[in-house]
């Protein structure tokens, strides 16, 4: 118990995104720096018979580890784990994970809210949660909880978002840490999270 | 919201009162539906939910029925039925008699989906499905065969995706916002409160099908309900999970093997 406890990471970043993230991701995950010290969640909005090989294609875009979230995973530094379709995807006390296929959330399953919130329960100001392009208010109401907690959030900038309506919602209902492009985002990752 | 001390608490305190054992199950899931069953039976603090749930049991099995997820559909995972149909049914047809066990029923769409599959090989009339879960709500519904009309689209779409090729709509009679399924279907079925947690087997069976329940248990519980499936399967029997679930972690997995085309099927190897 005690070795776990030391190795088990004190801080996790989500993101989630809509329509029009997926190409975000694409732009963003090769700035992303090979050694990052923090697992990475990507909770993704997608029709879920368009999106097998979304796992290989994300993993094609970076020398980080990127896998299905399965239940009962260990989060470890430098992997991303991408939600699957159909799951809810949330996080227990001891750092694993586990999914729920109960019903959507803002017509979602995966559901940014749900994500986001139990990541805030568990990391609470160890929590960096950034809300990518969409079309849905989806994200936006945990991300006060997410604040609560003592996390960070960060918001794509609306201008340069494919669709802007689920940043601007996030902006207009909470207090957002920062609110940036997709290369500033990188940056700002690789800058807090360092070796 | 409830704190993790708070809902330690409860559950100790609802083995003690019912001997119900909710303590193996994975705790983020359990959480987030417990602080939705708060907000909606409007209570006004912890004390307060803890109060009811523990005085009034008609006010406990509600909860159970809202902290435990029911969602369900027939012919879920259509990829699922098409591989039980060509891969299995042929299997369980070589026997004079199948006995079939579906573990965490719900409110039934997985056992009729079942039932229809047998009906079309023409194994129906040699079935007996045994169909359990926890919670008595979800299997009076299941008992009745009476679904909301709203959902026979999307159950017509998988039974099609699945490789059905009769009429989806033969199987039930339309009656305003109900469909009602056909008697011969439920005939076959016998319906059975059992608590995995606590249960032990009750009989042997060539097929189990236990389907997005063991994503809500913790590993220890998970191994548990899997070893009591491994007691209550025939030599050479089938185990069919979620498209989550896996042995692959289990004490069990050395004397299973999965079928080739890797859905979520595993066959005892004697
Ligand atoms: C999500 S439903 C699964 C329904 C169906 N098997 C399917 O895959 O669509 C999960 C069911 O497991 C039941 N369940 C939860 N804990 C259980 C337990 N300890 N023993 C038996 N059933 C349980 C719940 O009441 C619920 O009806």
């Amino acid at each position: 118990m005690e070795k776990e406890t030391m190795t088990s990471p004190e801080k996790l970043i989500v993101i989630g995104g809509s329509s029009g993230s997926l190409e975000v991701l694409m732009n963003l995950l090769p700035l992303l720096g090979k050694r990052l010290p923090v697992p990475v969640i990507i909770v993704l909005h997608r029709n879920n018979q368009s999106d097998n090989g979304l796992v290989e294609l994300f993993a094609s875009k970076t020398k980080l580890t990127v896998k299905e979230a399965d239940e009962k995973d260990i989060l470890v530094p430098g992997t991303v784990y991408i939600a699957a379709p159909d799951y809810h995807l949330l996080i227990e006390q001891d750092k694993t994970l586990s999914l729920d296929a109960s019903a959507k959330v803002n017509f979602s399953r995966p559901s940014i809210d749900v994500t986001f919130s139990s990541a805030a329960d568990v990391f609470g100001k160890g929590l960096t949660a950034i809300l990518l392009s969409g079309a849905n208010a989806d994200g936006a109401d945990a991300m006060i909880y997410v604040k609560e907690c003592g996390g960070k959030l960060i918001v794509q900038d609306p201008d340069e978002a494919l669709v802007g309506y689920m940043p601007r919602q996030a902006i207009e209902q909470n207090d957002v840490d920062m609110i940036l492009g997709v290369v500033e985002i990188a940056e700002w990752i690789n800058t807090e999270f360092r070796d | 919201m409830t704190t993790n001390e708070e809902l330690e608490g409860l559950l100790e305190e609802i083995i003690q009162y019912y001997g119900y054992d909710f303590t193996g199950y994975s705790r983020a899931s359990l959480m987030r539906r417990v602080n939705a069953f708060y907000v909606k039976e409007r209570c006004n603090s912890f004390a307060d939910l803890r109060q009811r749930v523990l005085e009034n049991q008609a006010f406990f099995i509600h909860f159970v029925e809202e902290v435990t997820v029911n969602v369900t559909e027939m012919f879920r995972d259509p990829g699922f039925y098409n591989t039980l149909r060509t891969e299995i049914v042929p299997v369980l047809a070589t026997y004079p008699f199948i006995r079939i066990w579906h573990a965490g029923c719900s409110t039934g769409e997985e056992v009729y989906s079942m039932a229809i599959l047998l009906k079309e090989a023409g194994l129906l009339h040699k079935a007996i499905l045994y169909a359990t879960d926890l919670n008595q709500k979800v299997l009076e519904k299941a008992k009745a065969g009476i679904f909301p009309m709203s959902q026979m689209r999307q159950n017509s779409e998988n039974y099609i995706k699945a490789g059905g090729r009769h009429e989806f709509s033969s199987y039930y009679t339309a009656n305003y916002n109900f469909a009602r399924f056909d008697k011969a279907l439920s005939d076959k079925m016998v319906f059975s409160t059992h608590n995995l947690v606590s249960d032990s087997s009750f009989n042997e069976f060539q097929l189990i099908l236990c389907r997005n329940v063991l994503i809500y248990f913790d590993k220890d519980l998970q191994a548990r309900v899997l070893q009591l499936f491994d007691k209550s399967l025939d030599s050479l029997g089938f185990l069919a999970l979620g498209s989550k679930e896996s042995l692959k972690f289990s004490a069990i997995a050395p004397y299973y093997s999965q079928i080739a085309n890797k859905e979520k099927i595993w066959r005892k190897k004697r």
